[in-house]
């Protein structure tokens, strides 16, 4: 107030004498409004550095904590044997576990990467944003938003008691595959809708047919960016326990089926092995935790910075 | 028009692409249709007081009767009060924890920070999203607990006493654990949406400001805040999507109460999420069954819960839930 003040004092003044206008800058760097501006930009960016000290705080520690003591969990033995479960026991090693993740993954994206793949290309080329594809979107958003545990509770009614699977590998796989495809569909429609329209417009006028046009040029120019959300689905899913839970169950041998038997995971060991008090069921806790943060930080490593470089649009 | 055989081709492919794309119908609709066909006979037999009773009572020993038609247990009560409660509350605390954190963060990583620091900090932060949340449960148990139980709660019970909600006695899990953990987990998606839609306003905007004489904060709050603010509400509510339905981590936190409503942030608590991952099994126990449909009742309400919350956000946020150019965010 006091500076709008000083300007209309001085500008009358200006007006009056002819001299060049507003205040001196030295006036107004003194001016106590002035001086509250910034002392207030200043402690707010104090406050704000200090927020994410706050917060990776705990991360640094949680990452400190799992890769230190997981690294000194580590033994041959413990990656090669099987566990021996049991809630008082809670020993033995991490083979069935690191094999029933793999296996679990690899059962879900082989599954959902053509259906979500697929069904962003008809989303992004074919349906020219149609009803049908809006109401596609919207369930896939809806979807997208549905808790781990209620998607893990209905395949467990469903497929290991309707269906008669029991715990199994494949309705684990399927359970994930629900869950990763919203993921997958997204990034490929936007990866699809980031090739530019000129490309499109070249392979048309050499007398491309739209499904040439899409596998050959579209697709290839779009997969860096289907590739990132492909793998950052798989690591959403590598960490996921409430739907494998009660559609694996937990296994302590590698399955030789994918129905009617139970397959261990890693995030499984983790879970039932925290809250048994024993140095050796925590130490495989740290492990699992340990082989989980590795998986997480390569696949993200991998997804943000290696793919950045293929990106060729 | 010749219809060539390149033409069926492509309209061949349309098709195909066009039934894969109606899975997600059928997906939406099997979860619907078994939710609701097995909840059908709580929702029968209990009705609205399964949204106001606080005790959960599968009676198992009590005597097999017909109720409505359906199988229950004579002394069965099931009400989900204390789970909802529970839900809520601990998802509002990590909110009121979170959302400060968060919006900070992604005003440091808009604004404040140097280039150099942005980068990292930036990445940490989405690293954050992606851990498991059994590692957090494990990493609550571990540290969180104690830290609460011998330093935090202590501290609060003593300067806040003049206050009902931190007196009594305190413990290493429920609210307060909970509520904390939850906002770790939603602090690198507010932080990162909230960011990239901080980082979309027009650079023009920003240099009228500068060119005007504000302060670096008074052009982040007069002109970015306002300009991205559908974008910072929309992770908000993505935030809070995700904390209602987070599982794991809660149920090792929570203290697994049951039949009581906390008193304290103190208390013991239990949510829904943590409830159902702690009893699927045991559900089965249950000669009547009721257990199982009253346990996917509460499945439905959690569904039906955290998909207002996901659509409300949807809504807002700009791209879907595709934070940058680089990636998406765990939400």
């Amino acid at each position: 107030m006091s500076q709008t003040k000083q300007i209309e004092d001085s500008a009358e003044e200006d007006r009056v004498s002819g001299r060049r206008a507003g205040p001196s800058w030295d006036s107004l760097r003194k001016s106590p409004s002035y001086r509250n501006r910034r002392i207030k930009d200043k402690v707010i960016k104090i406050l704000v550095i200090a927020c994410p000290m706050l917060v990776l705080v705990p991360l640094l520690d949680m990452l400190y904590m799992f890769v230190y003591r997981g690294a000194q969990a580590m033994t041959i033995e413990r990656l090669t044997t099987m566990t021996v479960g049991g809630a008082a026991l809670g020993g033995g090693g991490l083979a069935n576990a690191i094999v029933g993740t793999l296996l679990i993954i690899a059962l879900s994206t082989l599954f959902a990467v053509p259906i979500g793949v697929f069904a962003g290309v008809y989303i992004a080329e074919f349906s020219g944003n149609n009803r049908f594809s809006q109401m596609i979107r919207f369930t896939a958003d809806v979807l997208a938003g549905v808790p781990s545990i209620v998607l893990g509770y209905v395949g467990f009614l469903l497929l290991v008691l309707e269906f008669g699977w029991g715990y199994s590998a494949l309705a684990a796989a399927l359970t994930l595959t629900v869950l990763m495809f919203p993921y997958i569909l997204r990034t490929t429609e936007l990866s699809i809708r980031r090739v530019p329209d000129s490309i499109r417009e070249g392979a048309i006028a050499l007398g491309s047919t739209k499904t040439d046009m899409i596998n050959r040029l579209t697709l290839r120019f779009a997969i860096p960016g289907i590739l990132t959300g492909i793998l950052l689905a798989i690591s959403i899913s590598v960490g996921e326990t409430a739907p494998l839970i009660y559609t694996a169950g937990f296994g302590n041998y590698i399955p030789s089926a994918l129905l009617h038997q139970q397959v261990g995971y890693l995030t499984g060991i983790v879970w039932s092995f925290s809250q048994i008090p024993s140095a050796e069921a925590h130490d495989l806790s740290y492990l699992s935790s340990f082989l989980l943060i590795t998986i997480v930080i390569i696949i993200n490593i991998v997804a943000r910075v290696g793919l950045r470089k293929f990106t060729k649009i | 028009m010749v219809k060539s055989a390149r033409g069926i081709r492509d309209t061949a492919y349309k098709y195909a692409t066009a039934l894969l794309g109606s899975s997600a119908f059928v997906f939406i609709f099997v979860i619907a249709a078994v939710l609701i066909i097995f909840s059908y006979p709580s929702i029968v037999v209990y009705g609205r007081s399964f949204l106001t009773t606080i005790v959960w009572n599968p009676a198992l020993s009590s005597n097999l009767i017909q109720v409505h038609g359906f199988p229950a247990m004579s002394g069965a009560s099931y009400g989900v009060l204390v789970f909802l409660a529970g839900t809520l509350i601990s998802s509002v605390l990590a909110l009121l924890i979170g959302v400060p954190a968060g919006l900070g963060i992604s005003i440091f990583l808009a604004q404040v920070a140097p280039k150099k620091v942005a980068g990292p900090v930036s990445f940490l932060t989405e690293l954050l999203a992606g851990i498991p949340s059994v590692i957090y449960g494990f990493w609550g148990i571990l540290v969180l607990g104690p830290f609460l139980l011998y330093t935090l709660e202590p501290a609060l019970a003593h300067y806040l006493s003049f206050m009902p909600w931190f007196s009594g006695p305190v413990y290493s899990s429920g609210m307060l654990a909970s509520g904390v953990i939850l906002a770790l987990m939603i602090v690198p998606i507010i932080a990162s949406i909230s960011r990239d839609a901080m980082l979309q306003t027009p650079e023009s905007l920003k240099d009228g400001g500068r060119a005007l004489g504000l302060t670096d904060w008074e052009i982040m709050r007069k002109i970015i805040i306002p300009y991205s603010k559908s974008g910072i509400v929309g992770s908000i509510v993505l935030g809070l999507g995700r904390a209602l339905g987070e599982t794991m981590a809660v149920a090792m936190v929570s203290g697994a109460s049951v039949n009581i409503l906390p008193k304290t942030f103190f208390y013991p608590i239990n949510t829904m999420a943590a409830f159902m991952v702690l009893n699927m099994d045991s559900a089965f126990t249950d000669p009547s069954a009721m257990f199982v449909h009253a346990l996917v009742e509460m499945a439905a309400i959690l569904l039906l819960i955290t998909m207002a919350v996901n659509i409300i956000a949807r809504a807002r946020v700009r791209h879907g839930f595709v934070s940058s150019s680089e990636g998406l965010v765990r939400v």
